[in-house]
């Protein structure tokens, strides 16, 4: 990727649905993700991403979106804004541990 | 990208608790937004697909897309999905079922929708283990790899997937693994798109289950394993040392209709008097 198409992207991680697994921030090409001291990722280089698209296709908990980072196209803010209508919602356990069979 | 996570949300049913039921870093996740953007991207309206799923983790899918979904029994999946099909061919039919599902306790059913070619997609999640119940062998089980019923290592041999769906006739056959999404919708649109019966087999890691016990350190170190030896077919064949490669892509294409086709055929050739088979 050449320099100028850098930077063009909001990277938006929703921490309620984040579940720490690591896979964004290992395979990220730009290094732009990286896991919290809460074990959540986050975005700490967004003006180096390449709007690749991993992280958002291959997040399995659909925690992650890469928009332009134009505000007419996108004005709402990070930490506002949750996918889904519930947004606090409480971490799950390991499914294979606690469903009935 | 773009609209890539809004796509998914669109078809999500919001009044289910999230995230995910599945642990952190299981591919089943990953399979599930790869579904849902294979049907928005072939404009199919939500109201004429049927997601069939049987009972494992990887059934759980069918809870959280709205579309028709049925939750069938362990193993079944493909008896509802048949019958949904033959009654309604006009619908899109898929059968989401897991390794332990569509080949341990369902294999025979497997392979007579596959012989008899109903017009349905049979989306195997291959975690090469009984994820939901604790981790047991599965018929995917490779040999050698440890599990809760292996614990010295397995000692029966393994299906492949893609030879058991070739063998019993099916339509298209296809595999692709959850490290490489896109090649997955791509195979995913082609298998929802055509007719008879087609297979996708998704490789997808199960970290909790069966990575931990087989020497991968963490959910990542299985996506690395997954980007480094899912290898596609044309590759893989000129590969010198093939060990621990697994090829994936197109394995069949064939375009014979599908028994509903052949079916309604049949029957309008009976009723206009003509009789016998088309
Ligand atoms: C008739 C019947 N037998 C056994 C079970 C127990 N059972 C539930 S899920 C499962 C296996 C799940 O493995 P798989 O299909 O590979 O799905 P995964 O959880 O790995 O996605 C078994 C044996 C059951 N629910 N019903
Ligand atoms: S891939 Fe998704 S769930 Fe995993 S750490 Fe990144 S944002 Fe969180
Ligand atoms: S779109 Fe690509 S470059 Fe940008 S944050 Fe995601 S993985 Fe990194
Ligand atoms: S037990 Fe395995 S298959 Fe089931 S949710 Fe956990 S990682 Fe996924
Ligand atoms: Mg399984």
């Amino acid at each position: 990727m050449t320099r100028k198409k850098k930077g063009k992207t909001k990277v938006t991680v929703y921490p309620a649905w984040c579940k720490g697994c690591g896979i964004c921030a290992a395979f990220c090409p730009a290094k732009v993700l990286e896991m919290g001291p809460d074990g959540k990722a986050r975005a700490v280089r967004e003006e180096d991403c390449v709007n690749c698209g991993f992280c958002e296709l291959h997040c399995p908990d659909f925690a992650i979106s890469v928009e332009p980072a134009d505000p007419e196209k996108n004005g709402k803010s990070a930490e506002d804004e949750s996918p889904a209508e519930e947004s606090a919602l409480p971490a799950r356990e390991h499914a294979g541990e606690n469903q009935p069979g | 990208m773009a609209n890539v996570t809004q796509v998914i949300h669109k078809y999500l049913r919001h009044n289910k608790k999230f995230p995910l039921v599945f642990c952190p870093g299981c591919g089943h996740g990953i399979v599930l937004g790869s579904l849902v953007r294979s049907v928005d991207a072939l404009n199919i309206p939500q109201d004429k697909v049927v997601v069939v799923a049987g009972i494992g983790c990887s059934g759980r899918i069918a809870a959280y897309v709205d579309f028709n979904t049925v939750h069938a029994t362990h193993g079944r999946a493909l008896t509802l999905a048949t019958g949904i099909k033959m009654s309604n061919p006009e619908l899109t039919v898929i059968a989401v079922m897991g390794d332990g599902d569509a080949f341990s306790i369902g294999g025979n059913h497997f392979i007579h929708a596959a012989r008899r070619n109903v017009g349905v997609t049979a989306l195997v999640l291959n975690n090469f283990i009984y994820g939901m119940t604790g981790g047991q062998c599965s018929s995917t089980t490779p040999f050698g790899a440890y599990s809760h019923t292996s614990p010295f290592g397995q000692l029966e041999k393994s299906f492949d997937i893609v030879d058991m769906a070739r063998a019993s006739g099916a339509n298209g056959v296809f595999r692709e693994s959850v490290f490489h999404a896109k090649r997955l919708d791509a195979l995913l649109q082609k298998a929802l798109s055509r007719p008879g019966f087609n297979l996708v087999e998704a490789l997808t890691p199960c970290f909790t289950q069966y990575g931990r016990n087989n020497k991968f350190k963490t959910p990542v170190d299985m996506f690395s394993w997954l980007k480094k030896y899912a290898v596609p077919i044309e590759k893989y064949e000129k590969l010198e040392n093939k060990d621990g490669y697994i090829p994936t892509g197109v394995f069949v294409e064939k375009e014979e209709p599908g028994l509903e086709a052949r079916y309604a055929a049949m029957r309008d050739s009976l009723r206009a008097g003509k009789g016998g088979a088309a």
